[in-house]
């Protein structure tokens, strides 16, 4: 019996579909079984992160609607063994599933998978009903800006009330130069305000706008440091105790400074 | 080399700070009107623990949140009908 892991926000655009893409990837590079379910119906996303967008016969509203089997639904990513989406529909709306339904498609995925990863809408309603409806854990994305972690203040409650375990935080698109200058809440900053775990930092990464115009999860590439940060997290969610990487190791102004002035920190 | 900079940014102005600061502020809101029936159960609490050093109309009782420019305060007026004897000290 695999496990069931929600990735939501509050707040769009803050990295959700991102996430999941290459946690999902970075799991299944670990030997794990994996299914992503794009749970974003009506606007789906993940596919085309995926790179996978080609291949859709079948989606999710048609698994719950009967018209096919989850397996004919389950798109096999040829490129990594044990890797599998569940697309969202893209052309029904949030209600046409319940959180009922959602829970029964999950339930069955997690017979066969390690790990199911849900890719959550922005939002409150239905939509990200549906998405906590069958996950075990959440994973609560945010970027260190003030709505952002306000909004996931907000989806922590919701979390809380939803009777799952307490959620973990992922901060993405970290600028270890801003965060040095005093122009970015640093990771303590947004830990302490939301009394939360941390579970990862991700920096912003040009390498994720180039991967994903791919269609190649970054967390595939070796030089890139969000898809390392992208790799730790998958061992941490599979309770690997994993440090956190130092986001300065390619060394901002003042670090360069420093060395050159025989300080170092 | 840091002290510098800490000058030439004062701590208050760094743009990290104000947005700290602001999210404490808006998240005190947030949070209270999430579950607007926690100030009734406060104001519950409130008046069964003052009635019992003095006699007060608790019709007449409001709490609320108010908020100034930096600060979040909790305020509450709560009418006095009559105070309690209290034993004297000799
Ligand atoms: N670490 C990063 N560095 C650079 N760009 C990033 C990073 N993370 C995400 N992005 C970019 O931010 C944009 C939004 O990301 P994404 O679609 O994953 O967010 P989302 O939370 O799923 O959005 P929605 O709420 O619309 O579903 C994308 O263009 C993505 O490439
Ligand atoms: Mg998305």
């Amino acid at each position: 019996m695999g496990e069931s892991l929600v990735i939501t926000s509050g707040k769009g655009g803050v990295g959700k579909t991102t996430t999941t893409a290459n946690l999902g990837t970075s799991l299944a590079l670990l030997g794990r079984k994996v299914a992503l379910l794009d749970a974003d119906i009506g606007l789906r996303n993940l596919d085309v992160v995926m790179g996978l967008e080609n291949r859709i016969v079948f989606d999710l509203v048609d698994v719950v609607e009967g018209y096919c089997r989850l397996k004919q639904a389950l798109i096999k990513d040829k490129r990594f063994e044990g890797l599998y989406l569940l697309p969202a529909a893209q052309t029904k709306d949030k209600t046409a599933v319940s959180p009922e339904q959602m829970k029964g498609v999950v339930g069955e995925l997690k017979e066969e998978f390690d790990y199911v990863l849900i890719d959550s809408p922005a939002g409150i309603e239905q939509g990200f009903k549906n998405a906590v409806a069958g996950a075990d854990r959440a994973v609560i994305v945010t970027t260190p800006e003030v709505a952002a972690v306000r909004d996931a203040d907000r989806i922590i409650g919701l979390i809380e009330a939803a009777e799952l375990p307490a959620p973990k935080l992922i901060v993405n698109r970290i600028r270890p130069s801003m965060v040095k200058k005093g122009d970015m809440m640093d990771i303590d900053d947004m830990l302490e305000i939301l009394a939360i775990e941390l579970l990862g930092v991700v920096p912003e990464d040009e390498m994720i706008v180039v991967s994903t115009n791919r269609g190649e999860p970054a967390a595939t590439l070796q030089g890139s440091r969000a898809g390392e940060a992208y790799r730790n997290i998958a061992r941490r969610i599979q309770g690997e105790p994993v440090p956190l990487m130092s986001l300065e190791a390619e060394g901002g102004l003042l670090k360069r400074l420093k060395k050159l002035m025989g300080f170092s920190s | 080399m840091l002290d510098l900079l800490n000058k030439v940014f004062p701590k208050d102005n760094r743009s990290k700070d104000i947005a700290k600061e602001r999210l404490r502020l808006v998240l005190v809101h947030d949070r209270a009107s999430v579950a607007p029936q926690f100030l009734e159960h406060l104001k519950g609490d409130l008046i069964e623990v003052i009635s019992r050093y003095m006699e007060i109309d608790d019709k007449g009782t409001e709490i609320n949140l108010t908020s100034g420019e930096e600060s979040v305060a909790l305020v509450a007026s709560i009418p006095i009908k009559r105070m309690k004897r209290h034993a004297g000290t000799w």
